[in-house]
C-alpha cells in the first residue's frame, strides 16, 4: 500500500476517523496528564504503549502521519548526503553552511525512526530517489542537481520550503498529542531555519539577487524562487485571507508583505502529488 | 457580567463598562485605560492588578499569548527602523524593515482575529536596549525571535481548534524564518545554533510560563498567564 494514501483509505471505511483523534476525548486527555509523570527518557516507549491503549486504531495515523514525515526526511537527507559526498558540488568555503542542514535532516531521520518504533510502528525505509525530479530517468527539470552548484541550492530550497509546508500539513492531525505534536512542530521550526538559511545563500551567491528568506508571492504567483518547474511547491502561497481577516485590505498592506508574513500548508495529497512520480520513484 | 472589582486595588476580571467608571474616577488608573485606548465598545477587558493584562483561557488565550508577544516583537522593530544602528546597511535595513512589516501584520491580524477578547495594548520597555549598537539590536532580535519560535512551539498543543493550529503553524515558520536570518546576520551560519536547535533536530519549545517571564522583562504592561500557573 503506498503510505500516502493510508489515511484517506482509512476515511473511505471509517468516516469516523478525525472524531477518534478529537482531544476531547477522555482517554487522549489522560495520555498528557500521565505524560508530566513520565521521565522523559521513557517518554517514547511510554507513548507508544499509550497509543496502543487508548487509541486503537487512531495509533495507526499517528504512525502514518510521523511515516510520511519520515519519507520527507529520508529525501532531504538522501539529497544532502548525495550532495555532500559528490566531489567538486559544495564549494569548501560553504561546506559548514550546508553541513549543519545535512546534520539535521540525517536527525530528524533518526529521530522519526525511534518515535515510530516506540509508537507501535514500522518506519518506512527511504524510497528510491530521483533528484533531477525524472521519476529515475535522471532527466527530470533539474539535470544538473549534482553538478551545478545553483542547481543544487535551487532544488535544496524548493525542498526545504515544501519541507516546512508539509509539516505545517500535519500539524492538525496530531492535535491532542502534546509530545509529537510538539515535536512535529519543534522539526517545522527547524526546517523553516534551513529554507531561511539556503534562501540567503542563493541572495549572497547572486544565483537570485531577489530572493528573500521568506517566501513573497505576487497576487497571482506564490512561487517566487524563480524556478518556474517549482511553481505547484509553492500554489497558495499567495494566500492573503487568514481566519477570515483579508490582509491587504483589512490591514492595507501590500500583498508581498501580507504573503511573506504566513507561510501557507499543503495536504499529504498534495505534496505526494508533488514529489512521487517525480523526485520519488514511482513504479 | 463578570463581578466589579476596581483594577488598581485588585481582581482579575472586569467587565469594560464598569473598568471605564473606575478609570474615569482615578487619576491612577488614567495610565492603565491609556493602555487599553483601542478598545471598542463591547471590549471584555481583562485588567490584573498593576495595569497588566492575563491572557486569559483556552484558544483565544493562546491566541492572546500570541498577540502580547507580537506586540513586543512588532514595537521592537518599529523602534528599530525609526532609530537604525549606526553603521547599518542597505541589506540590514530591509531585512529589517521586512521583518517590522511582518510582526507588525502579525500584531494587528491578532487583534482583528480576537476582536473583542483581545488584550489591552501593550507598554514595551527597551531601556535595556541601545539601540544605536549593532550588537545589541541584532541581540535583542535574535533573543525575541528565538523566544517566538520557542512559545508557539511549546504552546501549540494548547490549541484545540484545527484552524488555529494551522495559523499558528503558518506564522511560527515565518517566526523562524527571521530567526534564521538574524543569527545569519550576527554570525553567517549559525542559522541554526546550538542555543537553540538540539542534537536531534529539534528546536526548543518553551512553556508560557518561560516565554512571559522573559517576554514581561522588555514590557512595563506585564503579562500574566494565572490558567497557565503564570504570574509576573
Amino acid at each position: 500500500m503506498n503510505l500516502f494514501n493510508i489515511i484517506s483509505e482509512i476515511e473511505k471505511v471509517d468516516p469516523e476517523i478525525h472524531e477518534r483523534l478529537n482531544p476531547r476525548r477522555a482517554a487522549i486527555k489522560n495520555i498528557t496528564s500521565f505524560g508530566s509523570k513520565v521521565a522523559v527518557a521513557a517518554m517514547p516507549f511510554a507513548l507508544g504503549t499509550l497509543f496502543k491503549k487508548a487509541y486503537g486504531q487512531a495509533t495507526s495515523t499517528v504512525v502514518d502521519v510521523l511515516n510520511f514525515a519520515l519519507t520527507l526526511e529520508h529525501l532531504e537527507a538522501g539529497f544532502y548526503n548525495k550532495g555532500a559526498t559528490t566531489s567538486g558540488l559544495i564549494p569548501s568555503a560553504d561546506s559548514a553552511y550546508i553541513g549543519f542542514v545535512t546534520r539535521d535532516e540525517n536527525a530528524h531521520v533518526k529521530f522519526l525512526q525511534g518515535a515510530i518504533t516506540a509508537s507501535g510502528g514500522t518506519p518506512v525505509g527511504p524510497a528510491t530517489f530521483d533528484f533531477t525530479g525524472g521519476n529515475n530517468k535522471g532527466n527530470g527539470p533539474f539535470p544538473t542537481v549534482f553538478s551545478s552548484y545553483a542547481t543544487f541550492l535551487a532544488v535544496a530550497q524548493v525542498f526545504e520550503d515544501t519541507g516546512v509546508r508539509a509539516y505545517k500539513g500535519q500539524a492538525p492531525n496530531l492535535i491532542g498529542n502534546q509530545d509529537i505534536l510538539t515535536a512535529a512542530l519543534s522539526i517545522h521550526a527547524v526546517e523553516a531555519r534551513h529554507a531561511s538559511a539556503i534562501r540567503k545563500l542563493r541572495h549572497d551567491l547572486g544565483h537570485d539577487t531577489n530572493i528573500k528568506p521568506y517566501i513573497v508571492s505576487t497576487a497571482t504567483l506564490g512561487n517566487d524562487t524563480g524556478v518556474a518547474a517549482a511553481n505547484n511547491n509553492y500554489k497558495g502561497e499567495e494566500n492573503v485571507t487568514q481566519g477570515g481577516v483579508n490582509l491587504v485590505s483589512a490591514l492595507k498592506v501590500s500583498v508581498g508583505v501580507a504573503t511573506a508574513s504566513f507561510d501557507e500548508p499543503l495536504s499529504k495529497e498534495d505534496v505526494t502529488a508533488l514529489l512521487v512520480g517525480s523526485f520519488i520513484v514511482s513504479n | 457580567m463578570k463581578t466589579e472589582i476596581n483594577p488598581i486595588t485588585g481582581g482579575a476580571n472586569m467587565a469594560r463598562r464598569s473598568f471605564l467608571r473606575y478609570a474615569g474616577a482615578s487619576a491612577a488608573a488614567v495610565a492603565v485605560m491609556g493602555a487599553a485606548a483601542s478598545c471598542s465598545k463591547n471590549d471584555r477587558v481583562i485588567v490584573t492588578p498593576g495595569g497588566g493584562a492575563d491572557i486569559g483561557s483556552g484558544d483565544p488565550g493562546i491566541l492572546n499569548y500570541a498577540y502580547a508577544l507580537e506586540q513586543l516583537e512588532a514595537a521592537f522593530y518599529l523602534q528599530v527602523i525609526a532609530t537604525p544602528y549606526s553603521g547599518i546597511s542597505t541589506i540590514e535595513t530591509s531585512y529589517l524593515t521586512d521583518i517590522r512589516d511582518h510582526e507588525v501584520v502579525h500584531r494587528d491580524f491578532f487583534k482583528a482575529a480576537l476582536g473583542s477578547k483581545a488584550i489591552t495594548a501593550l507598554t514595551p520597555d527597551f531601556s535595556k536596549i541601545d539601540f544605536s549598537s549593532r550588537a545589541q539590536v541584532l541581540g535583542a532580535a535574535k533573543a525575541f525571535e528565538d523566544l517566538g519560535v520557542q512559545a508557539y512551539d511549546g504552546a501549540g498543543y494548547l490549541i484545540k481548534d484545527a484552524g488555529y493550529l494551522t495559523i499558528a503553524g503558518k506564522i511560527v515558520s515565518v517566526e523562524a524564518r527571521h530567526a534564521a536570518l538574524i543569527s545569519n546576520l550576527i554570525s553567517p551560519g549559525t542559522f541554526v545554533p546550538a542555543d537553540q536547535v538540539n542534537s536531534d533536530g529539534l528546536n526548543k519549545s518553551a512553556s508560557i510560563a518561560e516565554v512571559l517571564a522573559q517576554a514581561n522583562t522588555y514590557l512595563k504592561t506585564k503579562v500574566s498567564a494565572v490558567n497557565y500557573n503564570y504570574k509576573p
